[in-house]
């Protein structure tokens, strides 16, 4: 089975406020904010860590969710995204270079 | 309500300050007219400053972040600061006279995700807007620019401060802005300069021309609605607050200095030697303009337009008192609808009577 990978777009902005991730893409503007799911998921959007994977350390451990529902809804969760521009996707690990410029994660 | 204005009300209810402007630099390459900043270096902030003063803001909740000045590409350092930015994940804004942005300053915003680059734009007349910032070939080269950052398919605004010498080229600029693929912003306010010299003032349009500004279709698309007597004032009406400053909004100087707002020079206190949270939270000066509402205002709460006043609250404090009424939106709220502010009717007024305006110095400009 092929891995998904996903990495964060360097158009975004986001900051939480009041439990809530907001997401804003400056190339058009759209915003969103995530519920504590979906930031998990975002959080751990480093570009190597496999999508299963995330959901399974991130989601399934932390949320009492069902694995194989949690793995369907991430992938609609992170297609979502992709198509507003704010994930990255791709089959194969991002390189270093595209992790490594990733903006920081604050606490 | 959309969802953004729902976080913005979030974040003014929780007090979270989700907005910060940030003035890294007063030095300028123009000279503007109507400016009411010293363009001497008092004592900018360092690079390392900058980014302890970023470091702290992300924690604080910021989100949105503005950096303007001055010209802020006269900072060697502002691509560094600009990306630290970005690192950190700050929406940012940045306001520029927009000279010098070549094709390689605009790719590397475009490429920093900057949100939006806002360009100062007087007239659609190179000899009236190089008048105005007194930089002989300044309009090619901001229009160029404007050019260069949409090619990058980065979001402009052009910002055009209405004053007696450009007065009747708003709607030139505005189609100049349409053709431009930017999106066009209008500002009439002329404030007193930094040192106190209030001679700019006379650059003020005109009240009456106001009232044609407010009736410009190209401008004012909803002006049925816009031009409308206030409604009536309701009890819950008057426990509103006049806007965001010290609630989910702060303004930082290049010394450091941290004020209500941008147009509100009330120092709050200086983040070379308080962090930055303290201030926010425990500012005595802050906490005055946060508890201020509209039942609070000495003129104004019996206004009829308390409601859909423009009233700045830092202008009312450069008249004097920041619960006091501010002339400037007194003569906005009466050229707009005609009908006679509170503040005019007490001083038996037909039209609003200018008052002298007071700039006050920032702690930091005032002690050197």
């Amino acid at each position: 089975m092929s891995e998904t990978y996903i990495t964060r777009s360097s158009a975004i902005a986001a900051r939480m406020l009041a439990g809530e991730m907001m997401v804003m893409n400056s190339v058009d503007s759209t915003f969103f904010t995530l519920n504590p799911v979906a930031t998990a998921i975002w959080q751990a959007a480093d570009g190597r860590t496999p999508l299963r994977e995330i959901v399974r350390t991130k989601i399934c451990e932390q949320f009492d969710v069902d694995p194989v529902q949690a793995e369907k809804d991430a992938q609609e969760f992170v297609t979502d995204l992709s198509q507003h521009g704010i994930l990255l996707v791709s089959s194969e690990p991002f390189p270093d270079t595209a992790a490594s410029t990733r903006p920081e994660e604050k606490p | 309500m959309s969802l953004l204005s729902e976080m913005g009300q979030k974040a003014f209810d929780l007090g979270v300050p989700i907005s910060v402007h940030i003035d890294l630099t007063y030095r300028c390459n123009e000279r503007c007219v109507h400016c009411y900043l010293d363009h001497d270096d008092h004592g900018e902030m360092t690079t390392d400053e900058i980014k302890g003063i970023l470091d702290q803001l992300a924690e604080a909740g910021v989100f949105f972040l503005i950096f303007s000045g001055g010209e802020v590409f006269l900072r060697r350092d502002f691509f560094e600061i600009l990306e630290y930015a970005r690192r950190l994940l700050f929406n940012v804004k940045i306001k520029t006279n927009a000279v010098m942005i070549r094709e390689v300053e605009a790719r590397r915003m475009r490429a920093l995700g900057v949100d939006t680059v806002q360009v100062s734009i007087y007239s659609h007349r190179a000899e009236v807007h190089d008048a105005i910032t007194k930089l002989p070939g300044s309009f090619e080269r901001s229009i160029s620019a404007i050019r260069l950052l949409k090619r990058q398919g980065l979001k402009v605004t052009i910002a055009n401060v209405l004053m007696t010498w450009n007065l009747g080229d708003h709607v030139e600029i505005r189609k100049l802005a349409d053709e431009l693929g930017a999106t066009y912003t209008l500002d009439p306010t002329i404030t007193p300069m930094m040192d106190g010299d209030t001679s700019v003032l006379e650059l003020r349009i005109p009240g009456e021309e106001l009232k044609e500004v407010f009736r410009t279709s190209e401008l004012v698309p909803n002006m049925e609605e816009f031009c409308a007597p206030p409604k009536p004032v309701s009890d819950s009406d008057l426990e509103g607050y006049s806007c965001s400053a010290a609630h989910s909004f702060c303004y930082i100087s290049p010394y450091a200095d941290v004020f209500p707002c941008v147009q509100f020079p009330l120092p709050s206190g200086n983040l070379r030697r308080q962090k930055f949270i303290d201030i926010w939270i425990g500012s005595p000066q802050l906490n005055e303009v946060r508890s201020v509402r509209a039942k609070d205002l000495t003129v104004c709460s019996s206004c009829s337009h308390v409601t859909t006043c423009t009233r700045c609250p830092g202008l009312a404090y450069l008249e004097g008192s920041m619960r006091g009424p501010s002339t400037a939106d007194c003569e906005k709220s009466f050229f707009r609808t005609g009908i006679p502010t509170a503040n005019m009717l007490a001083q038996g007024v037909t039209k609003p009577a200018s008052r002298t305006l007071i700039q006050i110095k920032p702690v930091a400009a005032a002690s050197l």
